[in-house]
């Protein structure tokens, strides 16, 4: 190991004696108001709820019961699965999974064929792609509700059209859900893997095209494994706002979409709430997130020997 | 008595585990063009980068005209650097880069534009002031870097090999330029290259490098004529290294035995006594190759190929014992000898060229 | 020109991507056209008209927006500038701070704010802002939108700082310019470019924001999301689609001006 050859390309150590001072004010910043409340957080969650919100600072565990058993009225039954929030995790992670699955269907492919435009055109496809990105989600969403809704556009159009009678109910499902993530997320998806097409030599290609594999073979033997951190990196990108989403099933969805955001969410508004229940809510989204991270910093790290 | 420009005192250099540097002591004088040779990750630019003060020294110390520089940082340091990549401000056109260390140094607007004015002419760019470096060519940005690290008047300049990035011709004209530059100025120069032609055409004084070791120091005809172990002959120039064993030791004169059983008598700069076994250097273009047995002292063998190379051509010869040769010859010599391929050879070593060498 | 054998090209790939962009595309483009609808209802298309957009000025509800405006606009600056002077702080120290113990944990802590669920986030912060008895309002929007942007300030400023070469640096020591000019002088002008993309990113992200600044507001204070939110509730009106309009013409204008930043200063060390 030549670690002191001195071309250039050695760990930089211009700013060593002051690197903590530079580096202080985010240690402070995020530690103070992200970490400590995430921890604090995690008390909450082990805190017996006060009926106008907020918590009465008493050990308990009835948050995280709550979220499993029920107990009847008066939680002196002997206690049942509650199946309530268990189901609401469960659509949480269909419903991003199934997000997830749709961006990569239609992500790939459209970060490849931007991957080998020529590169004065590849600026603009690209550019037309981080547009929607930069724009507002709130926003975005309302569009696309405005799009689907009973009587909107897109019934117009497929009436119009003839290909239904009567109005396509699409509005409070599933499925407008499950596109409106998708829809929320695209972007996501298609440029990290565009980042990691970019990087692809097509040498590889035409060696493996020149070994006499198939165009279709190589795609899935040659490019996708060596692009594989680029599709990861977008699935995690696409999988973790979308199991934590509110915007789409609270704007698209209805009673019977409920995600694990909206249920979160619901438990911090006005005085009917349950704060330890919202955080031991949070804690479980929270921890589902870390477990994909870490799932996604081992395959790295293996990628990177 | 003036003290040395630079002196080494025991320096070394770990990195973790790994030591760039180990135990290296000598001085630079004052006004001297000094060299560092040797090949990458041998510790030259790591010894350039501590005299600059980007790399501290893990023991030993450093002396610039006497002066213990090891605590100061390099914007404290009177020496400059002309980097690889020359390192040019790419926001700031040639004055500016040209002035930048004297601006950091306080000096009134008028005197930097003087002295501006005065290096811009010194590396004949005067009509590119403003061009921005992308605007200039390497050969260009070379200049200016050498300006821009000449400006303040350093007591020393380090280049740190600063042709690598120009084509051949362009590093020619360098070479002679470098070395009238720094004749004219008198500024003591340390300059490091893996280049060993560079090395002998410019430095006063060479230290070959390997391994973190300084192998040899000398002139440069002392060090392609005397060199001090395997490792220098081998790598300045080419040469046929034959193990061998000592005889006989008259001096300075050995007489070696080779694996064929052929003597040969060579000069060794170190003491050497029967019985030791090391390696003979003889440089190709020392060997003439004959046809017939000439009338002195000649080795016979096979030729075994010939390669043309324009001024010279280069034939590999088979000794006894299996011992390989390159003979270099000039064209103009062998064109009336018709050599036989495969045929039988003798070579002759002309006078005082064998060295003995211990391991 | 495309051979028949192009190794590069999958037939379909360009039908996909085409359909991509109409689905990024369909709803933003019918909420324009919506936007100069001249009628009451959303549904019927009554003839071309700017009135919603008049009423968005000068409307009923103009007088909520513009206050909502200014507290986005306000609050989006005061952040992002805050978000990027610390983030730049952070991407020397990591970039430039040589190897160090805890490189790895002080990266995890700066992304932090990426990796935690937005929702999550500000759950945690209202607890903690409740718990320590921080009055909600304006300050408490300001300081959560610090946090969250931090990271995406510094990953466009560490990018580009990876891609300068010390030497430059080292250059600007060596002639005698101590660390604060060093970074005034020479390493501030080159990662310019980073800066001011991630400044943009932390503007937008922080004028983006509906989750965490509804959980945080407090009672009285609106930023345009939430305002805008909060009148979707009831249904969407064509004002909203007139504002809407303006938001994503306000926000493609600032890709615009990233972009263009962004290429004049595509490459730092393309001196050659």
């Amino acid at each position: 190991m030549a670690a002191g050859t001195g071309s250039g390309r050695t760990i930089s150590s211009t700013f060593a004696p002051v690197r903590n001072y530079l580096l202080a004010p985010s240690w402070l910043v995020i530690g103070i108001f992200l970490l400590v409340p995430v921890l604090l957080m995690l008390v909450y969650s082990f805190l017996t709820k006060e009926f106008r919100g907020g918590v009465i600072w008493e050990f308990s565990l009835a948050a995280y019961d709550q979220f499993l058993f029920d107990r009847g009225l008066f939680g002196d039954d002997p206690p049942k699965i509650e199946w309530a929030y268990i189901t609401i995790f469960a659509r949480s992670i269909v419903q991003a999974t199934g997000a997830t699955i749709l961006c990569l269907l239609i992500g790939f492919p459209t970060a490849y064929y931007i991957a080998t435009r020529p590169t004065k055109t590849r600026a603009v496809w690209l550019f037309l792609v981080t547009i929607p990105y930069w724009v507002n989600l709130l926003i975005r969403t309302v569009s696309m509700k405005f799009l689907i809704r009973d009587n909107g556009p897109l019934n117009d159009a497929l009436m119009g059209i003839g290909l239904f009678d009567s109005p396509l109910q699409l509005i409070n499902t599933n499925t407008a859900v499950q596109l409106g993530l998708f829809y929320s997320y695209l972007p996501f998806m298609v440029l990290p893997i565009y980042a990691a097409l970019e990087r692809y030599n097509f040498a590889f290609s035409e060696a493996a095209s020149d070994l006499y594999a198939p165009k279709w073979t190589i795609l899935r033997w040659i490019l996708i494994p060596v692009v594989k951190p680029g599709i990861i990196a977008g699935c995690i990108l696409v999988f973790v706002p979308s199991l934590g989403a509110f915007l789409a099933p609270d704007l698209l969805g209805g009673a019977k979409t409920f995600m694990i955001g909206s249920l979160i969410e619901e438990q911090f508004k006005g005085n009917a709430g349950n704060w330890p229940f919202g955080a031991a809510a949070s804690m479980i989204l929270l921890s589902m997130v870390l477990v994909v991270l870490m799932f996604y910093a081992r395959a790295q790290a293996r990628d990177q020997v | 008595m003036t003290a040395p420009a630079v002196a080494l005192k025991n320096v070394r250099k770990d990195f973790g585990t790994f030591t760039a540097l180990r135990d290296v002591s000598f001085d630079i004088a004052d006004n001297e063009f000094f060299t560092l040779l040797g090949p990458s990750g041998c510790g030259k630019t790591t010894l350039l980068r501590m005299i600059a003060g980007f790399e501290e020294t893990t023991a030993g110390a450093i002396f610039l005209y006497g002066d213990e520089i090891e605590n100061l940082p390099p914007d404290k340091r009177p020496v400059n650097t002309v980097f690889q990549n020359y390192a040019l401000f790419p926001h700031m056109n040639v004055a500016d880069n040209i002035g930048f260390g004297l601006r950091m140094l306080r000096w009134s607007d008028a005197d930097i534009a003087a002295r501006v004015k005065q290096m811009v002419a010194m590396v004949k760019l005067d009509s590119f002031a403003h061009r921005m470096p992308s605007q200039l060519s390497g050969g260009q940005q070379q200049r200016v870097a050498l300006a821009r690290a000449m400006a303040p008047k350093p007591k020393v300049l380090l280049l740190d090999e600063p042709l690598s990035a120009l084509d051949l011709k362009l590093r020619q004209e360098m070479r002679a330029e470098l070395k009238e530059l720094q004749r004219d100025t008198g500024i003591t120069f340390i300059f490091v290259t893996h280049d060993q032609e560079e090395a002998l055409s410019m430095s006063d004084r060479i230290a070959v490098m390997s391994a973190g070791e300084v192998q040899q120091i000398g002139t440069p005809s002392e060090i392609y004529e005397f060199p001090a172990n395997r490792f220098v002959a081998d790598f300045i120039g080419e040469t046929n290294l034959l193990a061998a064993t000592v005889q006989s030791v008259d001096e300075h004169r050995i007489d070696c035995v080779l694996a064929g059983g052929e003597t040969i008598t060579a000069l060794a700069n170190q003491p050497a006594a029967p019985g030791q076994t090391g390696y003979i250097s003889i440089r190709p273009e020392q060997l003439t190759l004959t046809g017939s047995k000439p009338s002195g002292d000649s080795l016979p063998g096979t030729l075994d190929g010939a390669v043309y190379l324009g001024t010279d051509t280069q034939y590999t010869v088979t000794l006894a014992g299996d011992l390989r040769l390159t003979v270099r010859m000039q064209n103009s010599q062998t064109g009336a000898v018709p050599l036989q391929h495969g045929g039988p050879v003798h070579v002759s070593i002309a006078d005082h060229a064998a060295r003995f060498l211990v391991d | 020109m495309r051979s028949r054998f192009d190794i590069r090209h999958y037939s379909g790939f360009f039908a996909i991507t085409c359909a991509c962009l109409f689905i990024l595309y369909a709803p933003l483009i019918v909420v324009m056209i919506y936007s100069f609808n001249d009628s009451l209802s959303i549904t019927t298309w009554g003839g071309f008209s700017l009135r919603w957009y008049a009423d968005v000025f000068t409307g009923p509800e103009s007088e909520k927006f513009k206050l909502a405006a200014w507290n986005s606009l306000s609050i989006a600056v005061m952040a992002a500038s805050v978000a990027t002077v610390i983030a730049t702080a952070a991407a020397i120290g990591m970039i430039r701070g040589g190897k160090f113990k805890g490189k790895s944990a002080s990266f995890a802590l700066i992304s932090l704010p990426i990796m935690v669920p937005e929702i999550v986030t500000a759950v945690a912060t209202l607890i903690f802002f409740s718990a320590i008895g921080f009055q909600l309002g304006t300050l408490s929007i300001l300081v959560a939108h610090i946090v969250f942007c931090i990271p995406f300030a510094y990953l466009p400023i560490a990018a580009r700082l990876q891609g300068i070469e010390a030497s430059y640096e080292e250059a600007a020591q060596d002639l005698y310019a101590g660390r604060w000019p060093t970074f005034r002088y020479v390493l501030m002008p080159i990662m310019g470019p980073g800066i001011v993309s991630g400044f943009l990113l932390a503007f937008i992200i922080s004028l983006d924001d509906f989750i965490i600044t509804n959980f945080i507001k407090g009672a009285g204070v609106e930023t345009l999301p939430t305002a805008i939110f909060g009148s979707v509730k009831q249904g969407i009106k064509p004002n909203i689609m007139a504002l809407s309009t303006l938001m994503l013409v306000f926000s493609i204008a600032l890709v615009t001006l990233s972009y263009f930043i962004g290429k004049r200063g595509a490459d730092p060390d393309t001196t050659a």
